[in-house]
Formats: structure tokens, C-alpha cells, sequence
């Protein structure tokens, strides 16, 4: 009972990180038609403004080391430190909410920049042209950040009061041993509340309804005497919003290397294409779904039945869907349909 | 072999299981029913022009050691990956350069080659030929099977169905498959394996097993000139495949496939006939990996690979048949010989330029070179894709075509 209890959780936790790198992916899809393999660069991306603005908060001088008192010795303290006491290492311990803020305009600015200087020129080249040079602007991305920051995962801390472990079976009044890591809970919800508002951007706005408008019929938006390529633009920074954030968060889990964005490009491509080209509910569901089959599929009970499931279970079900439903489970006609 | 791509007969449809019936045609049909030539079907060359650039890729490959010199790069190990990868990328074009389908899970027939060699090593004898005859058949077996799947979908789809089959092939050579595969070690040749076929001739006993082709040890430039051979074939068969009527079905395939089924072609064997072959083509490069190395790791499998054949193809010039030797000459040129550039290195080559100015020079390109050779492929690679989208052939006969219009 408690390690199923726990691998819903699990489920739930991979199934947010998929679910929001998938959603952006899709998003990208549906509006301007653009396969985008430098997602993941995106992802990652957003994981470095955190690792960037730690950096930054982290900038030290060397003061002498008042606990030594025999020799001359000296400490790196944190400028922060030194100028506000216990306020600056508190800001310094609260580097992944503060760099989350400064990710959104950083990451939106990535976006449009990406959009106006390099996609838009190949929204009528062939989708294996998109992908190429999307693919190939992933690998620049990548080794800038590598020539950057190094080739080393750089770890970053959450938090200190939300480092631990949550008893969630006291919350319930449960007689199990169920704790879960604090920060992984935050993952969950924080990807709720993105992926819950990006559906009442789209949904609840007039802005979002022009964007689902184009999306349904480009052309006949643009003969309302509607700019839908400026919101289109606008729309793919959003993407990277939310990739970006999607990565920013995931520091606090693990350490991210300038390859992080290429291991994760990989699962979102099969959850967009299991969820439905360019249906933003398929690729929420999809994600979930995959995260939990997945975490399911680890199951030492599992494992012992059918060896190695865990290790392809993600492709296994993208090949089925993808053999029996070839839209995806709730993909629209017409998208993608080469 | 007749240049017919003018008749195209509806009934050779009926049996499309065997593409090779549809070889032998009569020349000088009157053109029927032939769909319009897009811009990728290029005309046909002439015998004598193809019997040329056969014996001019020739002296390239073969010359190697000698051209090489200048470069840095004339040592077996090297050639031979030049060889070996430009066999994978000209069989991954006869799949995307022809066809148009972009498989993004090409190196899963690569890893298969290897591993099925290095047991052809360990079970049957050293020798390289029964080696790489069995990776490449076992490379088509597995071709088959993930082809048959794969191609019931196109675009898109193929690619992620390609690459989720690579990724299981990847993740099982990993965990479950290890009795076979040694997983993370890789799979090696031991000097105590059965060789069943050696031990019947009395030559099992070596201390150092390495691979051989009757005696000659494939150490050095036995290597190389095997695998040289190796692509001089595989050069010689893409080009007949590419001229005869099954390539410019595949052709056809390629800028219109509405329009083939249209006039009568079933166009999935096709399709499965290229798919098998180009990943015969891949299980002949693993085989050829293990040859002059004989170990198999699971990391030839995983999906970076297939992205590297991508590159290369892309790089060079897909649909070209020159062009993905290209790519693949420049992109492991990248890998050994520009990534180990330092700064040293540099100032050495700008030292023409004032020592004022060389410093800014250094500091500029010195992110591309060394280990930042990544950043200068993908910059590279961009650059091809945004501006030359037929690859660096492309931009050898823009060049070309310059000169010819300034006389």
C-alpha cells in the first residue's frame, strides 16, 4: 500500500515535468506549425537563470575568519552577507523563488528573440527542416551554456525550510510511512497552477480566444484585420515561459548540466505526440499518463513480472497509440498530417 | 542497366514485394504516365559521368593517407572512422536523401551491427568477412521489423516512432539485455571464446584476439583498407540504387507520395525495400565498428548517434551521393582533430597577424575550437540549413556555377 501511495506521487511529480515541457512544446505546435527540437534547450535554459542568478547573489569577497583566532584566515563571505546579515543569506537561500520571477521576462525575451530571429523564416520550409535547425540552434544553446558555466552539474538548493521530507501520511491520518520530499510536492503544485493558468490564459481571455481563434483558422483571423502573427510571437515566448520555468523549478531536483535539456526533449516529443499534435488537454493528460505508467512500471512487482518494462514503457505506449490512434489520443485532424 | 525513367508501367504495382523486377525495362518507351519532376529529381547523368565520379570517389578514398597528411589526419584510426560513418550517412540518405522519411533512430541499427559482430567474433571465428556479413543481416532483420511498424505512419510521426524503437533498443541494451550486451561495460572479444570455426582450423589460440581477413590482423592500415573496400562497395550500390527505377520511385516518393499511389504504385514496399537497405547499410558500419575495435557499447545506440547521421547528411548534402561523406569526413574531422586544438595552437596559426591584434583574434575563436568543437558544428550546421538547405554539394555548385557564368 504505501510504495503504490508512493508511486502515484511519483507519477503525479514526473508527470507535471512532462506535462509542462509537453504543453509548451504543443503550444509552439498549434499556433505556428513549427516542430521545435530546441525545446528542451528552453528547459534548460531556464534551469540556468537560476544556477546564473545564484551565481550572482553568490558573488564573494574574502573576509578574515573571526572564528580562527591563531592565524590569519580567511573565509568567502557573500557580499549579500556582508551588507545585510542574516536578510542577505536569507536571500541567497531563497535563489530558486527569486530567479522563478526573473526567469519569466528573461525566458519571454528568449522567446520572441528565438521567434523573430530564426522561426519565423521557416514556417513554410518542410517540418524536417524546422526540425534540423531547431535541433542545430539546441546544440548552440547548449554548448554557450557549457562554455559558460561548465560541463558540470551545478547543484542548487531549495529553500532550507522546504529541503526536508513531508509526513503526508500524518495528513491524512494514515497509519503509513509515507514521506515525500518537500520540494518535489512544490514541483507538483507549481506545475498545476502553471499549467491551470495557461489554460485560463487561453481560455478566460480575449486574448487567449483570438490566439485559439488562430488556431482554428488562421486565415480568416487575419481577415478580422487581426495581427495574429504578433500574438503568435507572443504565444512562443509563452512556450518558453513555461519550458523555462518548467526548468527553473526542476533545479531543486536535480542539479542541472548544460545536457539536461537534451535528455528531456526526447520524453516530450513522445508526450506531445502521444497526447495529439497541438492539443494542449492531450498533452497535459499525456504527460500525467506517462509519468504515472511510468513510475508504476518501476515497481519492483512489475519488474519481476516483465523485465525491463521500466525501461520502455514510455516508448512501448507511443508506439501503441501512435500505431492505433494515429492522431494521438486527442489530437485534431489536420495537424501535422504530412 | 537502362536509364528508363520514362515508362512507368502500372502493373509493375502488382508486384511490388520484389522491387528489383521493375530493372529491366525497355528503353525508349514513350513517356505514360510520369508524374511532373520536382525540383529534387535531378536528371538522370550520363553512364560515362557516373563511371567517372565512381572512379574519382575511388582515388579519393583510396588516396586518403596521402591527402590527409597536410591536415593531421592521416592516421588509420581516423581514416577509418571517415570511412566507417561515411558508410552509415550514405545509407541513411538513400533513406531521407531519396525518400524523404527522417529516421531519428538510425543507430540503433548501428549498435545492433556492432554487437552482432563481436559475437560472430566470439561464436564463430575472427575472421571479419563472416562479421560483417551477419551485422548486416541481422541489422536488415531488425530493420524489417521496426520498418514494418514505423512506416505506417509518415513525417513526424516515423521520426518519433524511429526514435522511441532506437531509445528501446538503447534502454534494453542497458538493463535486461545485459547477458548479451555486458551493458555498461560493452561487449569484447575474450581470447578464451568458443571461435567454433577457428578451433576446427587450429588458429583459435591467440593471445590478444583481434579480427583478421585470412591472417592479415585488421591493426592499422589493414584496417583502413578494409573499410575503404567496405565503402567503395557501399558507394558503388547506393549509386545503382540511386540511377535505377526503384530509386526514382523512392524519388518520386519523396515529392509526391499522394501522387505515386495515385498512379498505381503501392509505395510501402518501397519504402520498407529503402528502409531495410539503409539500415543494412548502418549494420555494415557497426559491423565495420567492431572490426577495427572489436568492442560493442550500448552508447552507439542512443539517440545522439542518429542525431550525428542527421548532421552528417544534412551537412554534406542529402539526396546527393557524395555529400553525406562529406558531412560525415567533416563532422569526425571535428570530433578528433579540431577538438583537440588548444590556444597554443592558435596562436601558432594566426601568428601571420600583429601580436596586438592576434590576442583578440585568439580570444574570439578560441570558444570554437578545442573543446567548444560542438559550438562550431552546430553554428555550421545552422548556417547549412538556414542558407544551403541542399548541404555544402549545394554550395559547391552554386560556387560552381559562378565560375561558369564569369567566363
Amino acid at each position: 500500500m504505501d510504495a503504490i501511495l508512493l508511486q502515484i506521487l511519483n507519477g503525479l511529480d514526473k508527470g507535471g515535468a512532462y506535462a509542462l515541457i509537453a504543453l509548451g512544446l504543443t503550444l509552439t505546435f498549434g499556433t505556428l506549425g513549427v516542430v521545435n527540437f530546441a525545446h528542451g534547450a528552453l528547459f534548460m535554459l531556464g534551469a540556468f537563470c537560476v544556477v546564473g542568478v545564484q551565481q550572482l547573489l553568490t558573488l564573494a569577497e574574502r573576509v578574515r575568519d573571526p572564528s580562527i583566532t591563531f592565524f590569519e584566515a580567511y573565509i568567502e563571505q557573500p557580499y549579500l552577507v556582508s551588507w545585510f546579515g542574516d536578510t542577505g543569506a536569507m536571500i541567497i537561500d531563497w535563489v530558486i523563488p527569486i530567479s522563478l520571477l526573473l526567469a519569466i521576462p528573461i525566458m519571454l525575451l528568449v522567446g520572441i528573440v528565438m521567434e523573430r530571429g530564426l522561426i519565423r523564416f521557416f514556417y513554410k520550409r518542410p517540418h524536417a527542416e524546422q526540425i534540423l535547425v531547431t535541433f542545430g540552434l539546441a546544440i548552440v544553446l547548449a554548448e554557450i551554456i557549457k562554455g559558460w558555466f561548465g560541463a558540470n552539474p551545478i547543484p542548487v538548493q531549495p529553500p532550507e525550510i522546504v529541503r526536508g521530507s513531508a509526513d503526508i501520511a500524518a495528513w491524512f491520518g494514515l497509519d503509513a510511512n509515507l514521506s515525500y520530499p518537500w520540494w518535489r510536492l512544490i514541483y507538483l503544485a507549481a506545475s498545476l497552477l502553471i499549467i491551470a493558468s495557461v489554460f485560463a490564459f487561453l481560455n478566460l481571455t480575449t486574448y487567449g480566444m483570438v490566439v485559439r481563434a488562430g488556431m482554428a483558422d488562421r486565415e480568416t483571423v487575419q481577415l478580422l484585420g487581426i495581427n495574429i502573427q504578433r500574438r503568435f510571437t507572443i504565444v512562443f515566448g509563452l512556450a518558453a515561459v513555461v519550458a523555462g520555468l518548467a526548468g527553473a523549478l526542476y533545479t531543486g531536483i536535480q542539479p542541472p548540466n548544460y545536457n539536461i535539456g537534451m535528455e528531456f526533449l526526447v520524453l516530450s516529443f513522445v508526450v506531445v505526440v502521444v497526447g495529439g499534435m497541438g492539443s494542449l488537454p492531450g498533452a497535459v493528460a499525456a504527460g500525467f499518463l506517462l509519468g504515472m505508467l511510468q513510475s508504476f512500471a518501476s515497481l519492483n512487482e512489475v519488474k519481476s513480472l516483465l523485465p525491463g518494462i521500466d525501461q520502455v514503457i514510455i516508448y512501448l505506449v507511443a508506439v501503441v497509440v501512435l500505431l492505433t490512434r494515429p492522431r494521438g489520443l486527442m489530437g485534431r485532424k489536420g495537424v501535422m498530417e504530412a | 542497366m537502362d536509364r528508363a525513367h520514362t515508362s512507368s508501367e502500372p502493373d509493375t504495382a502488382t508486384d511490388t514485394g520484389k522491387p528489383q523486377s521493375v530493372f529491366h525495362r525497355t528503353s525508349g518507351d514513350v513517356p505514360t504516365q510520369l508524374p511532373p519532376l520536382g525540383p529534387e529529381m535531378a536528371p538522370m547523368w550520363p553512364p560515362k559521368r557516373d563511371l567517372a565520379m565512381t572512379l574519382l570517389f575511388g582515388i579519393v578514398v583510396y588516396t586518403m593517407p596521402l591527402w590527409l597528411q597536410p591536415f593531421g589526419a592521416a592516421y588509420p584510426d581516423l581514416m577509418q572512422r571517415f570511412a566507417i560513418y561515411g558508410i552509415f550517412a550514405i545509407g541513411f540518405n538513400i533513406l531521407f536523401g531519396l525518400t524523404g522519411y527522417l529516421s531519428f533512430g538510425h543507430a540503433a541499427f548501428l549498435g545492433v551491427g556492432s554487437y552482432t559482430a563481436v559475437w560472430s567474433f566470439k561464436l564463430l571465428s575472427l575472421n571479419v568477412i563472416p562479421a560483417i556479413v551477419c551485422s548486416t543481416l541481422m541489422a536488415g532483420v531488425f530493420a524489417v521489423l521496426i520498418g514494418y511498424v514505423s512506416l505506417r505512419r509518415s513525417g513526424i510521426y516515423f521520426s518519433i516512432l524511429t526514435l522511441a524503437f532506437a531509445q528501446m533498443c538503447y534502454n534494453l541494451a542497458y538493463s535486461v539485455l545485459t547477458p548479451i550486451t555486458n551493458g555498461e561495460t560493452g561487449l569484447r572479444v575474450l581470447s578464451d571464446d568458443p571461435r567454433v570455426v577457428d578451433s576446427l582450423f587450429g588458429t583459435a589460440d591467440m593471445a590478444v584476439p583481434r579480427a583478421s581477413i585470412f591472417g592479415i590482423e585488421m591493426a592499422g592500415m589493414a584496417g583502413f583498407w578494409t573499410c575503404a573496400t567496405c565503402l567503395m562497395i557501399a558507394f558503388i550500390v547506393a549509386l545503382r540504387i540511386t540511377r535505377s527505377p526503384f530509386g526514382m520511385m523512392l524519388r518520386g516518393i519523396k515529392s509526391n507520395q499522394t501522387r505515386m499511389s495515385y498512379i498505381g504504385f503501392n509505395t510501402r514496399p518501397y519504402m520498407l525495400t529503402a528502409f531495410v537497405i539503409s539500415g543494412m547499410y548502418a549494420g555494415l558500419a557497426g559491423g565495420l565498428l567492431a572490426v577495427v575495435d572489436p568492442l560493442a557499447g550500448a552508447e552507439r545506440m542512443q539517440w545522439t548517434a542518429s542525431g550525428e547521421v542527421v548532421l552528417m547528411t544534412i551537412l554534406g548534402g542529402a539526396g546527393t551521393l557524395i555529400g553525406p561523406f562529406i558531412g560525415a569526413v567533416i563532422i569526425k574531422y571535428f570530433e578528433n582533430i579540431f577538438s583537440s586544438l588548444g590556444d597554443s595552437a592558435l596562436m601558432d596559426a594566426f601568428s601571420f597577424i600583429p601580436p596586438a591584434i592576434e590576442k583578440w583574434v585568439v580570444f574570439a575563436v578560441s570558444p570554437f575550437v578545442g573543446e567548444g568543437w560542438h559550438l562550431t558544428l552546430g553554428v555550421l550546421f545552422m548556417i547549412v540549413v538556414i542558407f544551403l538547405p541542399g548541404g555544402l554539394i549545394e554550395g559547391f555548385r552554386r560556387i560552381g556555377r559562378l565560375f561558369r557564368k564569369g567566363r
